[in-house]
């Protein structure tokens, strides 16, 4: 019942071209057609931030947008930033300051401190804490993640 | 000191470090395994039409056009499982009359609360199930619902199960002294308050979910399962499905929280395990997150009249109270409904003496969603009836909050001993805890820049609460009332030909750190480095059996398992080393991944014996019969729980103009016993505080008075975000303790604290 659009697009470095239904979301079409399941989908409603993902450098929400609308961009996910080490010093962080339980939010909220990052975000916890606000988190009390975004800002700055 | 080193001091000494996860990286990277990513050959997909009404009798169900829908595998009614999958009941006999009725996966014949599933479709998508729920016609005559817990036991009020007589689930009184001659004598104030606390639930951020594998020809079902405890859900599939115990293999990869909400029993997920054998293919259910909302259950719920009695010079001299607990509209399976409400009886008041005590709870059914045991089951009304009364009888006689504290926490060289319910402690710290946290705090310096504060009308308040938490429970608490769920967990290790250990445990991972724990108190206590200790946890064919990970027990049960097998197999390794080395086991030691002498000097390292046990037996002399692998299981055996104990407090901000409240800075002093690895439990509760504060300031479900959900969305529902959150201080007792457990609590809850807050 619902129409099929052609797409192609770059998604962590590699090209993809799909036919998708019109319907279909950015973050379904990841995890569903190329088994990208490091975006995880949280409430699909833009709210909760699991499924925060890179589009052509931006931080985007994979549940806010279509399939379709990713056509002619370049998306990178959670596996995209591991495998190229655009958050290889987040990771360490986020491991040394226990900045994540369960781990379902851990994807969508490196998306979004490497945004904060990559913006020039300064060491202001409640700068930090502003940012990520977009993402929520059940299992931290959140100050271990902010403590890790802050030791890689302040590293990065020496 | 001679002899070999103690497990705490030696070079593997890893139970007290700040040790990173070793799953950290895999999660981080992306790699985890939650349910909704796992892919099946030939997997289907579950959608369910739920009932929109509170409360209403199903007159018919028109499926035709759904059937018949693009993609559609199946279409099942209530009354077509019900043809396959026996109903439950969620009552246990220790919870002495209380009652419920039989569920069935889908609601038969009546819908009780909005968001019950009514009709399943399973289709080759998840969104063509969901196109197909479209095309169902379900024909219902709405009932009055009984949806206010105050009006449910009124007569007139609707009755939700008939064969009941009345929405009375259960209730309990309990009596100790006598509590109106303490309140009527001479010199004692009574201080009265009504206390409501809201519904809230867990909004996991991995909504409930689970994929269903049936193999005809083994007569064999599989369940990849986002939960808590694997092996009492294998007796539920078995026992509902009528499928052999051993032919049920229940998996727990990844999950992605669960705070009590992924231990029940839930229809959809029956459901979909029913369609999977009818199917004889996979079939996934994932809920979406207005699913999660509508039937995930809910907490708390409970209206509270309480009065406290003091005297002029302090003395606590009793409590009495009435707590109204609605559960919606069958108690829960098979933990039950009742056990929050039991909870509130029991732990009132529990870190003060007092000699009078008079507790009336009353459990009632109401068309809402269920009610169950979420984090920190009862602690949180239990506590916040407590120092929300003490504060009012600070106030009352004039004494500082924390002064009246002092006088009637029970002192640290008081135990063993008993509350004033009965309930026995050992081993608690209450004063010097408060004595911690007021020092941490700088209580006098807070207190005088609140006076000056408020001259600039500046509203702040500060807040405390002394709790007591339930941990590590013994058969007591479910065991014996007849559930399937088991208060031991098994642990274990095994010696592999390179000189790793392998360990599996039947307690399981949801975040917290289990496997991080379990390989802690492996590495240290047998003797290897912690990279070398592989950890399987969350998989009935694979590891112990045992209860899983909730109610504070996975590290004071499984851990002490872990610690006893690895125990064990250091005496059964050390055994074949001084065979091998002609000499006597008392001289040798384990450390770093070598049999040693007492001085730590390498005799023979773990590879050469373990490859020597394994590859070439013939070395070894005939009668010797190497063992390189151990399992212990333990139990909680001399008291029904361990309690544990803590001191918290919260500075706020109150706008006087809008009511809105900031939480400027939060201390917690925690004993847990021995902290096996602080990185964790610090982040642990400061998770536990949050999740305290949101159920205090924030979360709610609101319900219209005729039983709709109202904010039934992650945008309505208010989930703490990091920027309202205060920076959380932590620090920790560890009291020695006389009894064995390792770690005598675990790491839940924290969120007792928020409730009882005095501005």
């Amino acid at each position: 019942m619902s129409r099929y659009i052609d797409i192609s697009l770059r998604v962590n470095g590699e090209d993809v071209r799909a036919t998708v239904p019109s319907r279909l979301n950015l973050v379904d079409f990841l995890r569903e057609e190329l088994s990208l399941t490091g975006s995880h989908v949280g409430c699909e409603h833009g709210v909760c931030g699991a499924c925060t993902l890179t589009v052509n450098g931006d931080t985007v929400r994979g549940c806010l947008m279509l399939a379709a609308q990713a056509d002619g961009k370049e998306i990178t996910t959670i596996e995209g930033l591991a495998e190229n080490g655009q958050s290889a010093q987040l990771q360490a962080a986020f491991t040394k300051h226990n900045a994540l339980q369960c781990g379902f939010c851990t994807p969508g909220m490196l998306a979004s401190a490497l945004g904060y990052l990559n913006t020039g975000g300064s060491a202001d916890r409640d700068a930090i804490r502003q940012h990520i606000s977009g993402n929520y988190c059940r299992c931290t009390g959140y100050q271990s993640i902010v403590n890790a975004i802050c030791d890689v800002i302040e590293e990065t700055s020496i | 000191m001679t002899g070999p080193a103690h497990i705490f001091d030696k070079p593997n000494r890893y139970i007290g470090k700040p040790e990173p996860r070793a799953d950290a990286a895999r999660l981080l990277q992306g790699r985890g395994i939650y349910v909704d990513d796992q892919k099946l050959p030939r997997m289907v997909h579950a959608a369910f039409v739920r009932s929109p009404h509170a409360h209403a009798t199903i007159l018919s169900i028109n499926a035709e056009e759904a059937r018949a829908a693009t993609g559609v595998v199946a279409v099942y009614s209530g009354e077509d499982l019900a043809k396959h999958v026996t109903p439950y009941v969620g009552t246990l006999t220790h919870l002495a009359g209380l009652r419920s009725m039989p569920q069935h996966p889908l609601a038969v014949g009546v819908a009780r609360w909005q968001g019950e599933p009514v009709v399943m479709i399973v289709a080759t998508s998840r969104a063509l199930a969901e196109d197909a729920c479209e095309l169902v016609y379900v024909d219902y005559a709405e009932l009055p619902a009984a949806v206010d817990s105050e009006t449910a036991l009124d007569t007139g009020a609707p009755i939700i199960h008939s064969e009941l007589g009345s929405n009375l689930a259960w209730e309990r009184d309990v009596v100790v002294g006598d509590i109106d001659a303490a309140f009527a004598a001479p010199d004692v104030h009574v201080v009265e308050r009504q206390f409501r606390f809201g519904r809230h639930t867990g909004v996991t951020l991995e909504t409930r979910g689970t994929v269903c594998d049936y193999d005809p020809s083994e007569d064999q079902l599989t369940v990849y399962y986002s939960g808590q405890a694997p092996h009492m859900m294998q007796v539920i599939f078995s026992k509902h499905l009528d499928l052999p115990e051993e032919n049920i293999r229940v998996i727990s990869n990844d999950v992605g929280g669960s705070f009590g909400i992924k231990i029940h029993t839930y229809g959809d997920e029956i459901a979909t395990a029913a369609a999977a054998k009818l199917l004889k293919r996979p079939v996934k259910f994932i809920a979406d997150r207005f699913e999660s909302f509508l039937t995930d259950i809910h907490a708390r719920d409970h209206i509270v009249r309480a009065k406290m009695g003091v005297t002029e010079a302090g003395k606590i001299v009793g409590i009495d109270f009435d707590d109204l607990t609605g559960i919606g509209p069958f108690s829960m399976y098979p933990r039950t409904s009742a056990i929050e409400c039991n909870q509130v009886l029991n732990l009132t008041g529990a870190p003060y003496v007092m000699e009078n005590y008079r507790a009336k709870g009353r459990v009632v059914f109401q068309n809402k969603t269920l009610m169950c045991q979420y984090r920190a089951v009862g602690h949180p009304i239990a506590m916040a009836i407590a120092d929300g009364l003490l504060e009012d009888a600070a106030r009352k006689i004039g004494m500082d909050p924390v002064a009246l504290r002092e006088i009637n926490l029970m002192a640290d060289d008081s135990y063993p001993r008993t509350s004033a319910t009965g309930m026995k402690l050992d081993d608690l710290s209450h004063k010097r805890a408060l004595r911690k946290l007021t020092d941490l705090m700088n209580y006098d310096g807070l207190r005088a820049r609140q006076t000056l504060a408020r001259k600039k009308g500046i509203y702040r308040g500060i807040g405390f609460v002394s709790m007591v938490e339930v941990t590590n429970p013994s058969p007591m608490f479910y065991g014996i009332g007849g559930a399937p769920i088991a208060s031991q967990d098994g642990a274990t290790v095994r010696l592999d030909a390179g000189g790793a250990l392998h360990v599996s445990s039947s307690i399981t991972e949801q975040g917290q750190g289990t496997n991080a724990i379990l390989a802690q108190i492996a590495a240290g206590v047998f003797g290897v480095d912690l990279n070398r200790v592989k950890v399987t946890t969350g998989d009935t064919a694979t590891t112990p059996y045992g209860g899983g990970t909730w109610a504070s027990r996975g590290a004071g049960i499984g851990g002490e398992a872990m610690l006893q097998a690895a125990q064990a197999l250091k005496d059964q390794v050390l055994e074949v080393a001084g065979v091998m080395l002609q000499t006597g086991v008392e001289t040798l030691d384990i450390q770093s991944g070598a049999v040693t002498d007492i001085d730590g000097s390498v005799r023979l390292t773990l590879a050469d014996l373990a490859r020597t046990v394994y590859y070439r037996g013939n070395e070894l002399p005939n009668d010797l019969n190497p063992e390189l692998i151990a399992t212990r299981h333990y139990r909680v055996t001399d008291f029904p729980f361990v309690f544990t104990n803590g001191a918290m407090a919260a500075h706020v901000e109150v706008d006087i103009e809008t009511g809105f409240v900031k939480v400027l800075h939060f201390w917690a002093v925690e004993d847990c016993g021995r902290v096996i690895n602080p990185l964790l439990v610090d982040e642990q509760i400061r998770g536990g505080v949050v999740q305290g504060i949101g159920g205090a300031l924030y979360e709610e479900c609101h319900y219209s008075p005729d039983g709709q959900f109202l904010n039934a969305t992650m945008a309505d529902y208010m989930v703490p975000m990091a920027s309202e959150m205060p920076e959380i201080t932590i620090a920790h007792i560890e009291t020695p303790i006389r009894h064995p457990y390792l770690a005598r609590k675990a790491r839940e809850r924290r969120e007792q604290a928020e409730r009882p807050r005095r501005y």
